[in-house]
């Protein structure tokens, strides 16, 4: 009979008084550019019951007991928090351990540094702390990304949270894309010697086997915009198709055929076999540099929430690019284009120089002999 | 002028609070944080029982014991981690098909704790369609039945306990719905006689019936009687949480801060004793009242981050008294006699709307509810009043 009784006070207790609150735990995920720090408060209370802290059984936990337990803490802690991107874990390591007053006792403080295969475009947390024994803790989570938060609630139905770090700022990551396609317009060699060779003879007409300048502006800029809108044209097709996968060629085909792109259209100039309709030239070649693109695209690790701002960006980067060396070559080549200097020397030594290289190129990266890694 | 100061250093010092920084404590002797005398015993029994219970986790008899001993040590300590805890221990077995009665009248009530009262009345229904004689079963779901203002239901429940045993358990059980169902007076006569005439030698059941006996003296302004009944029943558990609310309720109403700060002062950690503890200090002026308060905000604010209410009858006795902001206190206060409603959250209704000057018709269904039950209880009959002339 004793047995029924026990629980006859408890039905008072319950429905009228709150004792406090049942046990969460506080982690905050503070993530930007350059670095992923966590910091993880947990109470002490539920470690004790978790691990033990009270060595004396005194009923106090003391910091040089908790000191004691603090490598047990932080891999008992750490084992039960996983942190992902898209297909690779993170490794946490722990900093420091210090202590905080929460408003129902005090928490072990855990500081933690995340590294994750670089670049980071979006975070799984995998939360499973005490949900072996408690049903009723909560770990309460803040993510800071550069500077904006989000908040989520852990809970044994709701173990796994991911978030896009991408969402957060789409306009930063617009502006990011964009900066690495500027970039690579700027650092591509290739690609830039490409579109000079093409560019070059756009100030001048070939008449009696020899160049002369062209009369007007009007014709050579003309010219220039059907080069470059063939060039841009056709590198934003392969360059989505490749970046969504739809083709997939081996990286030193490509870049062989960039090369080579580039000594042809070189060669051109020298001679000349296409003079008119130099714009097809552009949008042929200019299949095979999208294809060199989405390569850089691929390796900075694309979003999959904003697939296509990041595609549009890197694009627009590319075109800012363009425009930066044509705003400078343009002018500079119609003022020019009358003199023995840029006949003789830009045009007909400058193809040569560019031809020498493009060929060094490809032999360097069809036979992969690596000279230039 | 004086409370308003009072709440700026409060918000200042919560503000001050929720930034506080994690420290590196300077001695390996500070102390961090001081558990309940018996927890590392009761811990180290459970953690052994919870072992036993991982090399045989189908063992059902081993779950029940084990969950009865966590919900045991959750009211001891009141402290509702436990309660967490077995519902873990108690999970699997609920994914039984048909899970046995003990086992649903540990969930039901794990699930009144939490103010879940339509489930854990559900889990009690099952149980008693199968065992209609079911005494734990029976009196869970009178007490329930009886919090949620169903008297007749509760008491029907009630009935049927005398005739499944203890005569003491369900005198009170009846004493206390009918106390609320106009016969004050009756029952507490009734009541006294049972337990002056042949006392429970469990003290559980003695420490029940002396608290419904004090609170009927208390709703019947009988202050000698409800002073001397609460201070028996204290010798029996001094730090029993809801005896420890009770008494302090009934002292702030005969305006004696003092002695409720001496009481409480060492129970800050639970949330309704501190509240109580904030409110005498409210009325004594004392130094301590803008930290407890800026305690209680942050308290609130950490049941909002995990998504849980704090317990809407405290947090609109916050509003109203601590706060000052009747219109939030009424609002709360309505929305917690949905859930429950008891004399204790007629009371708030009340006290809220007349704060708030508000119109009579928002407290109509309590005052309805008052007439229609007959509810003796001085202090609601004089807000009543109070509300109906205002």
């Amino acid at each position: 009979m004793m047995r029924h009784f026990l629980l006859i006070w408890l039905l008072l207790m319950s429905t009228a008084v709150s004792a406090h609150k049942p046990s969460d735990s506080y982690l905050l995920i503070n993530s930007n550019e350059q670095q992923i720090q966590g910091q993880w408060d947990i109470a002490l209370r539920d470690l004790n019951y978790a691990i033990g802290l009270d060595d004396n059984s005194d009923g106090q936990i003391t910091w040089g007991e908790l000191q004691h337990h603090h490598d047990n803490i932080a891999a008992y802690a750490l084992a039960r928090l996983s942190i992902s991107t898209d297909n690779n874990s993170c490794s946490n390591h722990v900093t420091e351990q210090l202590v905080d007053n929460h408003s129902d006792g005090a928490y072990s403080v855990l500081r933690f540094q995340v590294s994750c295969p670089s670049p980071v475009r979006m975070l799984k947390v995998h939360y499973q702390l005490f949900f072996d024994f408690d049903l009723s803790h909560r770990g309460l989570l803040r993510m800071i990304q550069n500077g904006s938060t989000q908040t989520a609630v852990f809970s044994p139905e709701h173990r796994q949270r991911t978030f896009e770090l991408a969402t957060v700022s789409m306009w930063q990551e617009f502006i990011d894309f964009a900066r690495e396609g500027i970039w690579h317009i700027w650092v591509g060699y290739d690609h830039i010697l490409f579109l000079l060779s093409l560019l070059l003879p756009a100030v001048v007409v070939r008449k009696d086997k020899s160049w002369q300048a062209v009369e007007q502006f009007r014709p050579a800029f003309v010219e220039v915009l059907k080069i470059v809108t063939a060039f841009t044209v056709a590198h934003s097709i392969t360059l989505s198709l490749a970046a969504l996968s739809i083709i997939n060629l081996p990286s030193r085909w490509v870049e062989s055929a960039i090369a080579a792109s580039v000594v042809i259209a070189a060669f051109n100039n020298l001679y000349p076999v296409i003079q008119k309709r130099l714009w097809i030239c552009a949008f042929a070649f200019g299949l095979v540099h999208g294809l060199g693109f989405a390569s850089v695209l691929t390796d900075l690790g694309l979003p999959k929430a904003s697939l296509v701002t990041a595609l549009v960006a890197f694009n627009v980067g590319v075109e800012i690019g363009q425009f930066a060396i044509i705003s400078l070559f343009l002018p500079l080549a119609f003022i020019l284009r009358g003199s023995w200097f840029y006949r003789r020397l830009t045009l007909g030594f400058g193809s040569v120089l560019i031809a020498t290289v493009a060929m060094f190129w490809l032999l360097d990266r069809s036979l992969a002999l690596g000279l230039l890694a | 002028m004086r409370i308003f100061l009072k709440l700026a250093g409060a918000v200042l010092l919560w503000l001050g609070n929720a930034q506080a920084q994690p420290f590196l404590p300077t001695s390996p002797d500070s102390v961090l944080e001081r558990l309940p005398v018996v927890t590392s015993r009761d811990d180290r029994e459970l953690r052994q029982l919870q072992q036993q219970l991982n090399t045989a986790p189908d063992n059902i008899d081993l779950a029940i014991t084990t969950a009865r001993r966590l919900i045991e040590t959750a009211r001891k300590q009141a402290e509702p981690r436990y309660y967490g805890y077995a519902e873990a221990v108690l999970n699997r077995c609920w994914q039984l098909p048909q899970p046995p009665a003990e086992v649903l009248l540990l969930r039901a009530t794990i699930r009144q704790h939490r103010h879940d009262f339509q489930g854990a009345l559900a889990d009690l229904q099952t149980i008693l369609a199968d065992q209609p004689a079911h005494f734990q079963a029976r009196l869970t779901e009178a007490v329930i039945l009886g919090v949620q203002g169903e008297y007749s239901a509760a008491l029907r429940d009630c009935l049927l306990l005398t005739r499944l045993g203890n005569r003491q358990i369900a005198a009170t059980c009846i004493g206390n719905i009918q106390s609320l169902n106009g016969q004050a007076r009756p029952a507490y006569r009734y009541l006294y006689d049972i337990i002056t005439n042949s006392p429970a030698r469990d003290p559980e059941q003695q420490l029940w019936s002396l608290t419904v006996l004090a609170e009927i003296a208390v709703r019947l302004g009988d202050i000698k009687a409800a002073e001397a009944h609460f201070l028996t029943a204290m010798a029996l558990a001094p730090g029993d949480v809801y005896l420890l609310s009770a008494y302090a309720d009934f002292l702030l109403d005969q305006h004696r801060p003092t002695e409720i700060i001496s009481l409480l002062k060492d129970h800050a950690r639970a949330d309704g004793l501190l509240l109580r503890l904030a409110l005498a200090e409210q009325v004594s002026s004392a130094e301590a009242l803008a930290g407890h308060v800026a305690e209680l905000e942050a308290r609130i604010a950490a049941y909002r981050q995990r998504g849980d209410a704090f317990h809407q009858r405290e947090e609109a006795r916050y509003s109203l008294h601590l706060l000052k902001q009747p219109e939030q206190a009424l609002n709360l206060a309505l929305a917690n006699w949905q859930v429950q409603r008891e004399p204790a959250d007629a009371r708030l209704v009340l006290e809220a709307a007349l704060a708030a000057g508000a119109a009579q018709a928002k407290a109509k269904p309590v005052l309805d509810w008052i007439r229609h039950n007959q509810l003796e209880d001085t202090q609601l009959q004089a807000l009543a009043k109070q509300l109906e002339s205002s």
